[in-house]
């Protein structure tokens, strides 16, 4: 994929809304892009989109799950008030981002709206002074009550408008860039494994729901039973307000997952491939569990083998996260790497040791 | 929307989307230049860069000079110093609370660069951080490392809001005040005949009137008309049953007429007539809440002996924020009533007070 379409690519993933539990828009993007590329392609009960590439290996073929989840985090309308809505978080949302801050409400159609706090005079009393709580905070759609009630419905989801953000040739700024980056390792790993021959059966599956409780990852695996998964999600890139002891530079070198979520020798498998193939990689202490779908993952069914890679991201869950678009190709190229080194041995070979 | 607007929708998106933060107007002036130079007789820039037009009267005789102002300049940032990886910290330029300011996106210097301002993932604070606005001095302008090359400190910023249609509404930045800008546009092209309109595009309204000052004094006016924007707090109050008694002016009620602000006390004879005019003509109006917030009239009153003047804002919902929210037809009521104001305008609505 050339850097034009890797562009196209990304912007078409950044516009296409889908918050947890409702992906059904990124979904339906996600279906026509991967379609040319997969043997087969299905969607699960809760709304992961699983794809696979067969194998040449004889049958029983191990198989290979590569997970991305591709909802997002957003605003859901709990009320209204007047010509206001009023809303909760759909996953983690610091509200000090939201005031003067323009969202996309999915109503009866999309309708832009502005989000604010009420000014502190209309506050009680016990209100913050110097802060903002989702209590407090109003949308305003410009439309009037009868009007608004009409449009919008108690549950409807909101999005944040905030366009994406060309930054120079390699960075990209926007909203749900988690996880929609890994989104694009993972698509980008599929067109190149066109041209591949390999040996597993290869599953992508975009995950719904990861941000609320991993739903979608979970039954994912338990549908497809594989014999390893990688969640490739985002992690916190090196910026101002976050400590430089738990983030990664951009455009570096890719994070490595390592803890209780991470299979040992699929880590080092995973580090052997970007040795060889020249790509840089770096140790990412996950000491609990890590966050992400690998989580899930490696509890399906009687326990898989899981690894965690990570594209480094600036600003998490605000309207204007930051990644460096190699690492997203990095992603992609580590994957393909250890997908052409996939044998009918390697499974024998792999043991829980530190 | 309504399909009847008398008015360019497209000159005001063009202003809106324009940097001009204060000190830094030239993008803005050169753009009103533009559109004002086929309608006016004498058009001077101004030391500081006020941009002054006359529209002479056809009236023989001695004519009243009446001064419309409004400014051209809009709230923002100024980089400051740079980091590494290209951050930059930044002042704010005008009022800006800091809950605007995280999580949003700007534009930075005349090509405008965009860059964003972030937060520390939630994933990394604690609940008790989050209790708080973060200090400007813990925030800085990203426009990553790639174009740390096209911006330099001393470059302004500004939110990063083209403007958009929304129902009959419009939202976007800097409709404080361009709005005014673009309504003084219009009367300029439509200009009355029995006056002298002397229009003044101020600058270095947000740091403190300081244009609006000096152009007073150079157009000498018999009195001025401050055309600018004010908050719509038309909302509801948390506690049910309290009534909103702190709206100041509310959307959809028409041009805001200032009796008195924390700068200036209206010429009582111009509320008058005002009034008058309003309600002979049956136009959309309302009286502004007196209260705290001044306008250019603050300047312009106490210049040279003294100069009647009044302010007519047009109402708008979240002003010094990334995005602002206006009524279209409150901006055609606003445009409506000034011109219906300087149309009737003659010297003897200036009768001597104490009289």
């Amino acid at each position: 994929m050339d850097s034009m379409e890797m562009n196209d690519l990304l912007l078409d993933l950044l516009h296409v809304p889908g918050l947890s539990g409702r992906e059904d828009p990124v979904l339906r993007y996600l279906q026509e892009i991967w379609e040319p590329m997969v043997d087969e392609l299905r969607v699960s009960p809760l709304g992961s989109l699983e794809g696979v590439v067969r194998g040449n290996a004889p049958q029983p073929r191990p198989k290979i799950l590569f997970a991305a989840h591709m909802d997002a985090i957003g605003l859901m309308v709990t009320g209204y008030q007047g010509d206001f809505l009023r809303v909760t978080s759909v996953g983690g949302v610091d509200p000090r981002v939201l005031p003067g801050g323009i969202v996309t409400v999915h109503g009866e159609e999309d309708l832009p709206g502005v989000i604010d706090q009420l000014p502190k005079a209309l506050l009680p009393d016990s209100a913050p002074k110097d802060s903002v709580e989702f209590k407090y905070l109003i949308v305003d759609l410009g439309l009037k009550e009868a009007e608004l009630k009409d449009m919008v419905q108690i549950g409807d989801l909101v999005s944040f408008q905030q366009p994406p953000l060309m930054m120079g040739d390699n960075l990209i700024a926007g909203p749900a860039l988690d996880n929609r980056a890994s989104v694009a390792a993972i698509t980008i790993m599929l067109t190149s494994l066109q041209t591949r021959d390999p040996a597993w059966d290869v599953w992508v599956v975009a995950t719904s729901q990861e941000e609320e409780n991993m739903s979608g990852a979970l039954t994912s695996a338990y549908t497809l039973q594989p014999d390893l998964a990688v969640a490739v999600d985002v992690t916190f890139a090196s910026a101002p307000g976050t400590p430089d002891h738990k983030s990664y530079p951009m455009g570096e070198e890719i994070p490595l997952g390592w803890g209780p979520s991470v299979h040992p020798g699929l880590y080092r498998a995973f580090e052997e491939a970007a040795e060889e193939e020249d790509i840089s990689v770096n140790r990412e202490p996950l000491p609990m569990r890590s966050g992400t779908d690998a989580d899930v993952l490696q509890i399906s069914a009687a326990g898989v083998p899981t690894m965690v890679l990570s594209i480094p991201l600036r600003y998490m869950h605000t309207p204007v996260e930051m990644v460096h678009k190699e690492d997203i190709r990095a992603v992609a190229k580590l994957s393909q790497a250890l997908i052409d080194r996939l044998d009918a041995n390697f499974l024998s070979t792999l043991e829980w040791e530190e | 929307m309504s399909t009847d607007n008398q008015f360019d929708l497209s000159l005001i998106e063009t202003l809106s989307n324009l940097s001009g933060v204060s000190g830094a107007e030239s993008a803005v002036r050169e753009r009103v230049m533009k559109e004002i130079k086929p309608f006016a007789d004498e058009i001077q820039v101004d030391p500081l860069g006020n941009l002054l037009v006359a529209c002479r009267g056809e009236e023989s005789g001695p004519r009243m000079k009446v001064m419309v102002a409004a400014h051209m300049d809009e709230v923002g940032f100024m980089l400051t110093a740079e980091d590494d990886d290209g951050c930059y910290r930044f002042a704010k330029v005008g009022g800006i609370s800091e809950k605007y300011l995280t999580g949003k996106s700007v534009w930075v210097g005349k090509e405008q660069v965009p860059g964003v301002i972030g937060l520390t993932p939630i994933h990394l604070t604690e609940k008790k951080d989050r209790k708080s606005f973060v200090p400007l001095k813990k925030l800085r302008i990203d426009v990553g490392a790639g174009s740390a090359d096209r911006v330099q400190v001393g470059d302004r910023a500004v939110f990063a809001t083209p403007l958009k249609q929304v129902g009959d509404s419009l939202i976007g930045k800097a409709f404080d005040d361009r709005l005014g800008v673009a309504i003084l546009i219009e009367l300029i092209k439509r200009a009355p005949k029995q006056i002298d309109l002397l229009a003044a595009f101020t600058v270095q309204e947000e740091i403190g009137l300081r244009g609006a000052h000096v152009a007073a004094y150079k157009l000498n006016p018999d009195c001025s008309i401050v055309l600018d924007t004010t908050p719509a707090r038309d909302f509801p109050v948390w506690e049910e049953g309290v009534e909103n008694a702190f709206y100041n002016t509310r959307l959809g009620k028409g041009a805001a007429v200032y009796t008195a602000d924390s700068g200036t006390i209206s010429d009582p004879r111009l509320v008058q007539y005002l009034l008058r005019v309003g309600e002979e003509e049956d136009l959309s109006f309302q009286f502004r809440q007196p209260g705290g917030g001044r306008t250019d009239a603050a300047a312009i009153h106490r210049q040279r002996s003294g100069i009647p003047s009044v302010s007519i804002s047009v109402p708008t919902r979240y002003l010094h924020s990334p995005v602002s929210l206006v009524r279209l037809e409150d901006y055609q009521a606003t445009l409506n009533f000034v011109e219906a104001a300087l149309k009737n305008m003659s010297s003897d609505i200036l009768g001597a007070l104490g009289t």
